[in-house]
């Protein structure tokens, strides 16, 4: 164990919060104290992190030496460090709301719940940091494997058997395409060190390369690039500051990085523009992107809606990512940010409502924005954020991701985003409607009001982030620039 | 001469002649007392050889001063020192966590017999391990063969009488198998000593009996070693055996054998058969590849926890012959890693079965219905047990998949219907482990069933401690991946 404190401390301090909970897991208040405590340290070591980032500094670290060659290590790049930076704050948001949502609902097992939180967490911050694929993908695993019981927390039949579904497509692409994958690499490149300008030019080419791409798309499941998509609809049954924090960022985000890092550090993005092989990358991504779309369309369960959603706006990301224009990158990265503000207040939003009335259909939702004006307020601003109107976050990366498109003339892409943009006002836009201009139809009439206060604080402030990164997004692009400028 | 210098020998003689000693104790616990002090000694004392060939390489032996050739020479190299701690550790674990187990199954009275057969079977294993003399591998085989059956039947239920019957008749079978191999050899070489058999083989004119001789002895090794298709005797002698025994044969007695075979065919066949190395591979990968298949998908639909963890293991067999049969350094690393890793996850394994078997009397699948609340312990072992049979970063079976999927990536075309085979199996390990964890953690208890409390802590810990073995060697493997690249240098060395 050697390197920077900062990095390993960001590793190990949730698994430490982790026992922490399990060992005071018969005093709820103490145990939601050692959470939320753990939340705001790993936050602020996380960020200390930022200013020497900033400066163009990439601090490293070491673990363990497994295999001779192949360390567990870490690197601190511009990417994982948005990505942690973000996984880390948002975490504390959402222990806030955890502890409203899970009271309110009386959950059984709450204990096990926050421990499990707290390993994620800690997986999460490896997947960010890795300074290599095999560290990565240990850190992949341990997520996977962590939120299996996040998921199939309820425990009845039903909740199993998707729980199946979600650790099922997970467990076998990542160890079916995506370990053969890296083998792959590793033994014709020699390393698995993410380099700037990518490790393969000059060892695999040709059609090899789209294979390899194809292996590294698909293997990582948590993208969940059609069609191994199905476990994300599958996860909604967890509680949903599961599907809050886990399935809009850190899991789902987790999948789309590691594609994002995949292609700008191993495959490099010259190279693999140069391959015509890759070119089929952008064709999946923009199906998946509309073809999601429309099946979110004919939704009428809201969190499956958002798990729709969620697919769609993940291929934004690797859509921006096969663009493999500089601009889209860093389009690719500043989405990672902007969909998990609006997504995570959207989550945030549906829970409230299950929480305060039990509602969990969209046709239900009818005139429940007077009952409920801070919690569709909020789901109102994550909602144009997913159409991308200003003044919200999913404009500003809906607007590198356009710029890099032009970039490189790409009339898929520019299309495809234009669609998508209408399809999703389509299926969002009637929900907001309906909450704050029709008259409720339950009889009789329902006298709910507001879900717990954590419950709306949280939704609140990631709300307000929403809005904020509209105008104060200058620091993440500053730090997402470094990714296509060339190092000094 | 010195005590450490007698450390070879002792290996072998301390627990063989514990063994009648514990047979005279009339008082079962002082008999399990001084069984798992005799073990945990051999352990101490494999520790301190796998030092010495670690610093200074082989050790030889002269039994009682004859010189090789014409005595018996004990030899103990990187390979040989990585079986024993396998064997050994095995041993020493399964006594020390399977009392309470042990003390369930079987009578009191019969516990001073059962001790010492236990003992032989580990002088017998550790004896093969070492020894540089073909005819005293088959001696040793066959006390520990012989021993081992005694302690498969030695169990409450009566089934194991039929499963031990059919594991005499086919272990006997490859005995024997053996035995002719061996007299082909002294036959056309006159010697029985395997380094000097390799010496002589190339002298030898007419090398057909020799081919005869390799045919039979890696027929009858195979036999031994449960590979497929010549597995049949290993579900039912798992199944019905005591816990503890499952714990300790399932962890190294088939991997001996494999060693034997290994070190047969590579030290004096291969270099010396024309082509010897590419019969080996072509017979071998097949009967691996269908090894890992055929296992898998047994244990996936099998409902009976002990035979599912057996058919797995059949799997797992398939895999170190995967590796063995690639015929190259990072193969036979992979393979013999796997030795290891796979006494850990499968040692795990069925200690966490152990920890169920004292609380519950049947152990199907479907008995363990919403067990995990009241063991969470055990089930939690279990679950990690499985990973690493899975092969998840971070455990012991992570690193052999690796350099198995790594060997393979080595061998071109079959190398990837080899990757295939890997990944398929690695799959259905997921899901036969899975079924059992859903059923454990998400099934709902039978009503009428009486609650069950955790298992004690003398059988929990040193499961724990297995587990975190798993942990540990999956972050750190320089231990055993170091001796495995050694012992496949070596073995390769004999290739020329």
């Amino acid at each position: 164990m050697t390197g920077n404190w900062q990095i390993l401390a960001a590793v190990l301090l949730p698994l430490l919060g982790a026992i922490g909970i399990a060992a005071t897991g018969t005093r709820p208040n103490l145990r939601e104290t050692v959470t939320l405590a753990t939340a705001g340290a790993l936050t602020l070591i996380v960020w200390s992190l930022l200013p020497a980032v900033l400066a163009g500094g990439r601090p490293t670290a070491e673990l363990f030496r497994p295999l001779a060659d192949l360390p567990i290590a870490f690197e601190v790049e511009p990417l994982g460090m948005l990505f942690a930076a973000l996984a880390s704050l948002l975490w504390i948001v959402n222990s806030v709301y955890s502890i409203g949502y899970m009271r309110g609902n009386q959950e059984k097992h709450q204990t096990r719940f926050y421990v499990c939180f707290a390993i994620a967490l800690s997986a999460a911050m490896g997947i960010a940091f890795a300074g290599n694929l095999l560290t990565l993908f240990l850190f992949y695993e341990v997520l996977t494997l962590s939120t299996y019981p996040l998921v199939a927390h309820k425990g009845d039949a039903a909740t199993v058997r998707q729980a199946r579904v979600y650790i099922g497509i997970l467990l076998a692409t990542s160890i079916g395409l995506l370990l053969p994958a890296i083998l792959w690499i590793y033994n014709a490149t020699g390393t698995l060190q993410f380099t700037s300008g990518g490790i393969l030019a000059g060892h695999i080419d040709g059609p090899a390369l789209g294979l390899l791409l194809f292996l590294c798309v698909f293997g990582v499941g948590k993208a969940a690039v059609m069609p191994v998509h199905r476990w994300l609809p599958a996860a909604m049954v967890a509680p949903t500051p599961v599907s809050a924090l886990l399935h809009a960022v850190a899991v789902v985000k987790a999948g789309v990085f590691t594609i994002t890092k995949l292609i700008i550090y191993v495959f490099g993005i010259d190279y693999l523009f140069a391959e015509p092989s890759a070119g089929w990358l952008i064709y999946a991504a923009a199906f998946t992107v509309l073809a999601a779309s429309i099946v979110a369309l004919r939704q009428t369960n809201l969190k499956r809606l958002l798990a729709y959603s969620t697919i769609g706006q993940l291929s934004y990301v690797v859509l921006a990512a096969a663009i493999l224009k500089p601009l889209a990158e860093v389009g690719a990265a500043v989405h990672i940010v902007a969909h998990a503000f609006g997504k995570i207040t959207l989550f945030f939003a549906a829970g409230a409502i299950y929480t305060a009335c039990k509602k969990t259909e969209i046709d239900q939702l009818r005139g429940i924005g007077r009952r409920m004006p801070w919690t569709m307020a909020a789901f109102t601003i994550g909602a144009l954020s997913m159409v991308g109107v200003p003044p919200t976050a999913g404009f500003v990366s809906k607007w590198f991701i356009l710029a890099g498109a032009f970039q490189s003339d790409n009339f898929v892409a520019i299309f495809t985003i234009i669609l998508s943009t209408a399809l999703n006002a389509a299926y969002f836009l009637p929900i907001v409607f309906r909450a704050w201009f029709r008259e409720e139809n339950v009889a009789p009439p329902s006298n709910h009001g507001e879900a717990p206060w954590p419950a709306v604080l949280a939704l609140t402030i990631t709300a307000f982030l929403t809005l904020a990164f509209f105008v104060g997004n200058q620091p993440v692009l500053d730090l997402e620039l470094q990714l296509v400028r060339p190092q000094p | 001469m010195t005590l450490t210098a007698q450390l070879p020998a002792l290996q072998v003689v301390l627990p063989m002649l514990t063994a009648p000693l514990v047979a005279f104790l009339r008082l079962p616990q002082l008999s399990w007392l001084a069984t798992t002090v005799a073990s945990a000694t051999a352990f101490g004392i494999a520790v301190l050889l796998t030092q010495a060939v670690l610093g200074t390489g082989t050790l030889d032996y002269a039994m009682g001063g004859w010189p090789a050739p014409y005595g018996i020479a004990l030899a103990i190299d990187e390979f040989g020192a990585l079986l024993l701690l396998i064997v050994t550790g095995a041993s020493t674990i399964a006594l020390l966590a399977g009392k309470a187990s042990l003390d369930q199954q079987i009578e009191s009275a019969r516990q001073p017999l059962f001790y010492a057969g236990w003992l032989l079977a580990l002088a017998g294993l550790s004896g093969i391990v070492m020894t540089g003399d073909a005819f005293n591998i088959f001696v040793f085989m066959e006390i520990s063969s012989l021993a081992a059956y005694m302690l498969v039947a030695g169990g409450p239920d009566r089934r194991a009488l039929t499963a031990v019957f059919k594991y005499l008749i086919m272990g006997t079978v490859g005995a024997t198998f053996y035995l002719i191999g061996i007299g082909l050899v002294y036959m056309m070489t006159g010697t029985l000593n395997l380094a000097d058999m390799e010496a002589r083989i190339a002298e030898v004119a007419d090398l057909k009996p020799i081919l005869v001789a390799a045919g039979f002895i890696t027929i009858g090794l195979a036999l031994k070693a449960a590979v497929f298709p010549l597995h049949a005797w290993l579900p039912n002698a798992y199944t019905f055996a005591p816990h503890a025994v499952t714990v300790f044969l399932a962890a190294c007695s088939t991997k001996v054998s494999l060693y034997v075979l290994l070190r047969f065919d590579f030290f004096v066949f291969q270099g010396n058969l024309e082509r010897h190395d590419v019969q080996f591979a072509g017979f071998l990968l097949p009967l691996a590849l269908l090894a890992i298949l055929v296992g898998s998908l047994a244990a996936v639909f099998e409902r009976n926890l002990k035979r599912l963890l057996a058919y797995s293991s059949i799997a797992q067999i398939g895999y170190i012959l995967l590796g063995a049969s690639c015929v190259s350094l990072l193969g036979l690393t992979a393979g013999i890693v796997h030795m290891f890793n796979h006494a850990l996850a499968k040692g795990a394994l069925f200690l966490a079965v152990a920890c169920i078997g004292v609380r519950l009397s049947r152990l199907w699948v479907d008995d363990l219905a919403g067990l995990a609340r009241q063991m969470p312990w055990t089930l939690a072992a279990f679950v990690a047990g499985g990973l690493s049979l899975i092969g998840i970063p971070g455990t012991a079976g992570f690193i052999s998949k690796w350099y198995l999927i790594s060997a393979a990536l080595e061998q071109g075309l079959t190398g990837v219907l080899t990757i295939v085979v890997i990944v398929v199996s690695s799959l259905l390990a997921v899901v036969y482990i899975w079924r059992i964890v859903e059923v454990a953690y998400f099934g709902s208890r039978d009503a009428q069933s009486p609650p069950v409390s955790e298992a004690p802590l003398s059988l929990l810990l040193p499961t724990w401690f297995i587990v975190i073995a798993n942990v540990y060697f999956g972050l750190v493997p320089a231990l055993p991946v170091d001796l495995a690249s050694a012992a496949a240098r070596s073995l390769l060395g004999h290739l020329l």
